[in-house]
């Protein structure tokens, strides 16, 4: 082994390491609110809907561990009923906006020509167009409902998937090993493929993040979940009109969001550090 | 590069024609009648008649489409259905202050973050980098209402460092203005900080690692010297075309951050109408915002052109 | 005087390299020779003292005129690397600020000597580059007038130590030569102890005063650089130079059919409005190695690419046993397909990093069988079957690249530099495979290579191109050893051959 190998796997056994430990935090935060999302009833010790004119803003700790709200709600068990409302459009949207950018992706860089060139000038075009602007006047204008929010999302992410596995399409179309598979007459996609799935699974796992970012926050500009629904967004909507006398409130649920979505970054970084560092 | 210049001068009126077609058709799929949703259920049928003819509802739409877009040209914007006054005073007012905004932010985020990068390239694999990149990376997945909700909590509510509102008081100075723009200026920078030092650092890392870094040190040049000479020059590029990208997240993130803090920007104004079903305004606010997203995206990319010379003198086709 | 002694270095433990002494007096040339993983790349930076983080001297002392490099403080350091030392590294054009003129750069390293910036022109004639060459950046200069700026930058001071990594890898044989002899011509002038790094150990024999041979980070060898050539001691420095193929060497005579199989009618070929092929016109007979040479951008590869089907369209006709072949390998019929195969230049990029090589061999195969046997044909040992390309070594990779090329039973094979990205050693058991599988099948190669040595060796016909065009085209025998073009006659002198028409006029 020469030296300059030597140091490179030294440095990557390092950054491995790195990566391992986040990778686990990550994949942890995950996989705990996908968890609460799919068993909160079990596990909230109130109905997050049950109101009680009593109790209104109760500070954290004693009955209510986080304290309630303007109706007495417990902030608790709101804010894990809140992870199933985000969890049910961000996956969704997620592999709706992967599967048609990947394939249109692949089918630009593999056909190339023209057909790439169209695909390219629309996809510019659409990207053009300022995507909170899109969300908002689509959402705005045709209605509340998980199907509208996953449709605009998985739209907005559909350019930006596409572009990224375009590109390295393109870098493995140039090889000489998928050449060579031309040369022979094969499947070029089916050679292209297993090399361009670590890419796909980084944009899925970042496009995931950006998912939870765009629902919560449709959410908190009054665009997704009905008002009143314990989903994290608009919580922290509702609640921050009671900010000076509940801050636990609106830090619960903001608290939700953050840690969910630094999970997946984390998860995500995590995976194309590796690919890099591979 | 003169050629490229004209090149992408030529696309605007395209883009302005498609960005305005998409526009008009996003308005045109307003389900129920525009008329019924301003005058209310309670309204009779011939008063709802009354307005959709006041209003021109009632004639094709690609006559209304080029009274709209020839009406937008020259300077007439029409009125507002639930606010009664000029869009184009109200919206253009709007852009003011959400200019304002943007700007402190931009100000603030641009030395800060590319200076963060510098610093974590420089010092890469340090404890330095290890913060500057992990808290990047956390704070840009975060919405920008989120941690603006946090900063509220901490400034504005326990400590009292900060209003919580952003519009500062009529008349007041300078200095009042930026101490209530502060914190959601805040909260915007946070979001894009990240992504700015994440791609200055790459830059400074391979810069700092090159070869001609490695030259300039054998040649007998100090760390700093070479840092100062080589390297910053070298992270420019990538840090243009970093905070070209994150003014358009920024200019995004108005919205949430406008309704947050409840300031008068034109985010705030367009979520109102879309609310509202108040068309005009809509339509004026989402083209206004869709051209000064084309306007960064088209200085950014000349900016990065004209920055590196191996694109600005034609090696590099990209 | 320069003077190592007993210096051992590791990176994190790993000993790269042991207990290497030697010393170069002032105004001579020492020749450091190795192959990939010897160890020459890290002494030539622990030279500096410019170890990669991780690295570190263990052990030994090295001494430029009486001062201990390793153990000079930083400020000292600084200024013994700017008043002492200059180095040349390989691929000048990273070597230089892309951001930044020539002439900037130039006068910053002019400013560090405490010369003024008026000296940049005089720099720049010294490595005879006209003066306006400072209003230029980097990327606007080609490769072999890079490397003469780093030079320069290299000039500005009075070096006593002048390392020389590589400093022409990457040029075409000509650049290289004019490089070399412009560093030789400055030799008397710089009067510093000059070392040359090179896998190269016939250009180093032909430079140096002295060689050093390293293998696996010991000095196996070391002496006068006439000496070690002519009589080597150690059986690596043996080895080494009786696989470097020579021009003029014993070769084998064989005979091949003479009915053509492949030819090629009229091919012009363009990028926009630079012709890459101009009228290209040539034939491969049943059987027969054809060896095409020519510097980068003589059109080589792309009418290599073109016989492929691969690459642009453009104008001319290719038959294949009298039978047209459409310009594009899509258009080609399976049969037709099958007839024709390559083997790629980049060990790293030609096999599919994400299949075994037991997948990559059967999916070339088709209908699946006999994948030991193609792996027997291209010796490539059984258990190397069930692994990915990621851990197979360079020359395995290229064995396996042969091995598919052979899959569909071919006519012909275009070899599109297959060793020159391998070290001499494994180079010298590929080019025998390759030519043990054409005597077996009868298969004929067009075969392409910037290394005049190893087109000797291997072809039996020499083509030259040079802008586009064939220039020269015959017998390997007569084109190589009595050629009659003068950019032919350029390109032997340039890799150190003098042509033997011209040896005698000259002695």
């Amino acid at each position: 082994m020469s030296a300059a190998d030597a140091t490179a796997v030294r440095a990557v056994t390092r950054t491995r390491g790195r990566f391992r430990v986040a990778l686990s935090v990550g994949v942890a935060l995950i996989a705990a609110w996908t968890v609460v999302a799919a068993l909160w009833p079990a596990l909230a010790p109130y109905d997050p809907e049950a109101q009680d004119p009593l109790a209104r803003f109760l500070a954290p700790g004693g009955a209510h561990l986080l304290g309630t709200d303007q109706f007495g709600r417990d902030t608790f068990s709101r804010m894990l009923a809140g992870a199933r409302p985000v969890l049910q459009v961000a996956p969704p949207a997620t592999v709706l906006g992967v599967l048609l950018g990947t394939a249109i992706g692949l089918a630009a860089g593999t056909l190339g020509g023209l057909v790439d060139e169209i695909i390219m000038r629309v996809l510019d075009a659409v990207a053009i167009f300022p995507a909170v602007i899109a969300t908002v006047l689509f959402v705005a204008l045709a209605g509340r409902s998980v199907t509208v929010m996953v449709l605009v999302i998985a739209g907005a992410f559909t350019p930006i998937v596409a572009r990224s596995v375009r590109a390295a399409t393109l870098v493995e179309r140039e090889k000489a090993y998928v050449e060579a598979v031309r040369l022979r007459g094969g499947s070029t996609v089916r050679e292209i493929l297993p090399n361009i799935g670590p890419t796909v699974l980084v944009e899925a796992t970042s496009r995931f993040g950006d998912a939870i970012f765009a629902a919560a926050t449709l959410s908190f500009l009054g665009l997704g979940q009905p008002p009143g629904s314990p989903d994290w967004g608009a919580s922290v909507s509702d609640n921050r009109l009671w900010l000076t006398v509940a801050p636990w409130t609106v830090l619960a649920p903001a608290l939700a969001i953050a840690s969910l979505v630094v999970g997946i970054a984390l998860t995500a970084d995590a995976l194309r550090g590796r690919r890099e560092h591979a | 590069m003169k050629g490229f210049l004209l090149r992408r001068a030529a696309t605007v009126p395209l883009t302005l024609l498609g960005v305005s077609l998409l526009v008009f058709a996003a308005t045109e799929l307003v389900p129920g009648d525009v008329a019924r949703t301003i005058l209310g259920r309670e309204a009779s049928q011939a008063s709802v008649t009354a307005l959709r003819e006041q209003l021109g509802l009632d004639r094709p739409w690609i006559q209304r489409y080029a009274d709209w877009l020839g009406g937008f040209l020259t300077g007439d914007w029409g009125e507002s259905y639930t606010l009664g006054v000029p869009v184009h005073d109200l919206v253009l007012d709007r852009l003011g202050h959400s200019l304002l905004l943007a700007g402190v932010a931009f100000a603030l985020l641009a030395p800060v973050a590319v200076g963060l990068g510098l610093w974590a390239g420089v010092r890469h694999d340090r404890a330095a980098d290890r913060v500057i990149s992990v808290g990047g990376l956390a704070f840009g997945a975060v919405p920008e209402f989120v941690t603006g909700v946090i900063l509220l909590v901490v400034f504005a509510v326990k400590l009292r460092w900060f209003p919580s509102g952003a519009q500062a008081p009529e008349g007041s100075g300078p200095l009042i203005v930026l101490w209530h723009l502060a914190l959601p200026a805040l909260s915007l920078v946070l979001l894009c900080t990240g992504y700015v030092a994440r791609h200055v650092r790459a830059g400074t890392v391979a810069s700092v690692e090159s070869p001609y870094a490695r030259a300039a040190e054998l040649r007998g040049l100090t760390r700093g010297q070479v840092v100062r000479r080589h390297v910053l020059r070298n992270s420019t590029v990538p840090a243009a075309s970093a905070l070209g990208v994150q003014l358009q997240f920024l200019l995004g993130g108005l919205v949430s951050v406008e309704l947050l803090f409840t300031y008068p920007g034109i985010g705030a104004l367009l979520l109102q109408a879309a609310v509202d079903k108040d068309l005009p305004v809509l339509q004026a606010a989402a083209l206004v915002l869709g051209l000064l997203y084309m306007v960064i995206v088209l200085g950014a990319d000349v900016a990065y052109r004209l920055l590196d010379p191996r694109v600005r003198l034609g090696a590099v086709t990209s | 005087m320069i003077t190592v002694d007993g210096l051992s270095v590791a990176y994190q433990g790993v000993a790269v390299v042991h207990d290497v002494s030697f010393s170069i007096a002032p105004g001579r040339t020492y020749g450091l020779v190795g192959e990939s993983g010897s160890g020459k790349t890290t002494l030539g930076r622990a030279l500096g003292r410019h170890l990669p983080s991780g690295g570190a001297v263990t052990a030994g002392r090295i001494e430029v005129d009486g001062a201990d490099v390793l153990a000079l403080p930083p400020r000292e350091l600084r200024a013994w690397r700017a008043s002492a030392l200059a180095v040349v590294h390989q691929e000048a054009g990273s070597a230089l600020d892309p951001t930044m003129r020539v002439g900037a750069q130039l006068a910053e390293a002019l400013r560090i000597q405490g010369r003024p910036r008026g000296d940049v022109t005089g720099l720049l004639a010294k490595v005879r580059l006209p003066g306006e060459v400072a209003r230029r950046y980097p990327h606007q200069l080609s490769g072999g007038q890079q490397q003469r700026v780093v030079i320069a930058a290299a000039l500005a001071g009075r070096p006593r130590l002048l390392v020389l990594d590589e400093p022409t890898s990457g040029l075409d044989a000509t650049v290289e030569r004019e490089i070399l002899n412009l560093i030789w011509a400055l030799r008397a002038e710089i009067g510093a102890a000059i070392v040359l790094i090179s896998h190269d150990l016939a250009l180093v024999g032909r430079l140096c005063d002295d060689v050093g041979v390293l293998y696996a980070g010991r000095l196996v060898e070391e002496g006068p650089a006439a000496r070690v050539l002519s009589e080597p001691r150690h059986p690596y420095t043996r080895a080494l130079l009786d696989s470097a193929p020579r021009i003029g060497a014993e070769r084998a005579h064989r005979g091949h059919d003479v009915t053509p199989l492949l030819e090629v009618r009229g091919l012009t070929r363009a990028y926009g409005k630079t012709k890459v092929l101009d009228d290209v016109s040539l034939a491969i007979g049943r059987g027969e190695i054809v060896g095409l040479v020519g510097e980068s951008g003589s059109g080589k590869t792309t009418l290599a690419r073109a016989v492929a089907g691969l690459g642009r369209r453009g104008g001319g006709a290719i038959t294949l046993d009298g039978a047209e072949l459409p310009t594009e390998v899509g258009r080609r019929d399976p049969a037709t397909r099958r007839r024709i195969s390559m083997v790629f230049q980049d060990p790293d990029a030609s096999l599919n990093p994400s299949h075994t090589v037991r997948t990559i061999l059967t999916r070339a195969l088709g209908d699946g069988g006999g994948v030991a046997e193609l792996a027997a044909l291209a010796a490539l040992e059984p258990h190397l079957l069930d692994v990915r390309p990621s851990r197979l070594s360079g020359g395995q990779k290229q064995r396996v690249a042969i091995a598919r090329a052979f899959a569909g039973r071919p006519d012909l094979i275009v070899c599109d530099e297959p060793v020159s990205a391998l070290d001499v050693s494994v180079q010298a058991g590929v080019l025998r495979t390759l030519a043990d599988q054409q005597a077996r099948t009868g298969v004929s190669y067009l075969f392409i290579s910037h290394d005049l040595a190893v087109v000797y060796q291997l072809a039996d016909r020499v083509v030259v191109m040079s802008g586009g065009r064939i220039v020269e085209e015959g017998p390997a025998e007569r084109i190589l050893r009595e050629p009659r073009h003068p950019y032919t006659i350029g390109l032997l002198r340039a890799a150190g051959h003098e042509p033997s028409q011209r040896r005698r006029h000259v002695h």
